[in-house]
């Protein structure tokens, strides 16, 4: 999918909050050997948000350093996308807190996205055709989670909260986007019901035919669209739900770690889901220089993935240090002990207080 | 909080706006109605003003017994801070240990989830403090 008119991105950022658990800590709880499945996960580390954080805090504090970043207010921008897994609301848009938020209501337009960890990478596609048909100056696209696994489940290990903010525009870009392509099948490798608090998966099934298939498929698809090879970009962000997929999965297109390593951060913040290919990018953009081709392949769930081809401009240098960079952010942590992280993500119950 | 009131205080709770008197520029957060130096002279020459956002701390104590909302983040830090616009704000402050904290340290707003009616009703969020970065 190409835009008739130019479009890309001219301002982001991206959060992670500060707690982070081990993956060996988590293993002495259950019986396993933490520090086997960390290796075996490629995950050191992974964030936990505070007991006051969720996917609207985070998302907050993205569009309000990317708005800050950009040079604009709220009134610059026309739409909100934010795309999660983990909203805190059932009915009740997180968009419009965020909105709010950052000044940007009531003239825009605003919605909640779901589709597994790809909802953020959705959001942007939404933007850039809002933003190239000429209906809106600027668009903002959010992904962000605050995922659980159930406890002793595999999925506990790396399920971790984090998310990026990208507003999408016409002017002043520090990235123009050429091009996108969606790769989407029925594929049912991981869900959860609603009112479920936690998420089921089909184990195994969820490699093979799901994220490599998806990952695979999307990225060739734009490879061929844009008459593209993996020697011809810089940098390349993959969906990151451990260490390893998105090492496999580059190398098996042919791109070498260090094109892959500036945008993986989930061996330190584990799996951010719909914050992972965003926070990835955002990573990747402190990164580059002006000229730097980047390819982003998202993947989500049930399942789809979204690819990009991203140039950066100029203007990167400008503005990388107007806000924290990713780097910035996940330097600050500290490690929390399983207690204190089964009181936060509330698995235990106090019953009436 | 009711639901009138979490929405009537929405825009101070989120972005921090505030009122600035015309006549002689003081600021105050929350927005009042009359400006106490001024008086009737202040009366429609108070103007929207939003803070900055960042201030330094001016006293802080950590709190053993909670309230309802703040159960599970005990022991937590409660701080004055000096907002750079002259104005004084109390909060929470968060994202640092209470040994590493002292009067003069530089602080910004942070948009956090404050409480809820219930568990089936609104989320109350709104502005704390953590350290600069």
């Amino acid at each position: 999918m190409k835009t008739k008119r130019k479009v890309g991105i001219n301002g982001y950022a991206g959060y992670v909050p500060r707690y982070r658990i081990t993956p060996k800590e988590i293993g002495e709880v259950w019986g396993k050997d933490g520090e086997m499945m960390a290796k075996g996960l490629n995950v050191e580390s992974k964030s936990v948000p505070s007991p006051d954080e969720d996917v609207i805090s985070i998302s907050i504090q993205a569009a309000k350093w990317a708005t800050e970043r950009a040079g604009l207010t709220g009134d610059d921008i026309g739409a909100i996308y934010v795309g999660s897994e983990s909203h805190p609301y059932a009915v009740k848009p997180t968009a419009t807190i965020v909105a709010a938020s950052i000044g940007a209501t009531p003239y825009l337009t605003a919605a909640d996205y779901e589709f597994a960890c790809k909802a953020g990478t959705a959001a942007i596609q939404t933007g850039m055709g809002l933003v190239a048909s000429g209906m809106l100056e600027n668009t903002m696209a959010i992904g962000a989670d605050t995922s659980q696994g159930a406890p002793g489940d595999a999925l506990e290990y790396s399920a971790a909260a984090g998310g990026a903010a990208f507003i999408i525009g016409k002017d002043d870009l520090i990235a123009e986007i050429h091009h996108t392509c969606s790769f989407t099948t029925d594929t049912p490798d991981f869900w959860r019901r609603e009112g479920q608090k936690y998420p089921s998966h089909g184990g195994r099934f969820t490699g093979q035919p799901a994220y490599f298939k998806h990952i695979t498929g999307c990225t060739e698809c734009i490879f061929e669209e844009t008459d593209t090879g993996p020697d011809d970009y810089d940098y390349a962000v993959f969906h990151q739900p451990n260490g390893k997929f998105p090492l496999k999965v580059a190398k098996k297109l042919g791109f070498s770690k260090e094109q892959v390593l500036p945008g993986l951060l989930v061996t330190r913040i584990g799996n951010t889901y719909s914050g992972s290919a965003p926070l990835g990018l955002a990573a990747t953009l402190d990164h580059a220089d002006p000229g730097d081709r980047i390819l982003v392949t998202s993947y989500g769930s049930g399942a789809g993935s979204d690819s990009f081809d991203i140039v950066v401009t100029d203007r990167i240098e400008e503005i990388r240090h107007k806000v924290p960079t990713i780097e910035e952010v996940i330097e600050d942590h500290v490690f929390i002990s399983y207690s204190r992280y089964a009181k936060f993500r509330e698995k235990i119950d106090i019953g009436a207080w | 909080m009711n639901i009138p009131r979490l929405w009537r205080e929405i825009r101070q709770r989120y972005q921090g706006i505030g009122v600035e008197c015309e006549p002689c520029g003081r600021v105050y957060f929350p927005p009042r109605e009359v400006c106490p130096h001024c008086r009737r002279g202040s009366i429609g020459n108070l103007n929207e003003y939003e803070l900055g956002g960042k201030g330094k701390v001016v006293t802080y104590t950590q709190v053993h017994e909670p309230m309802e909302d703040y159960k599970m983040m005990v022991p937590y830090i409660m701080v004055i801070v000096e907002m750079d616009e002259d104005v004084r704000m109390t909060g929470q402050l968060v994202d640092v240990e209470y040994e590493d904290v002292e009067p003069g340290m530089e602080v910004e707003v942070t948009i956090r989830r404050l409480g809820e009616e219930s568990p089936s009703g609104i989320i109350y969020y709104g502005y704390k403090f953590r350290p600069t970065r």
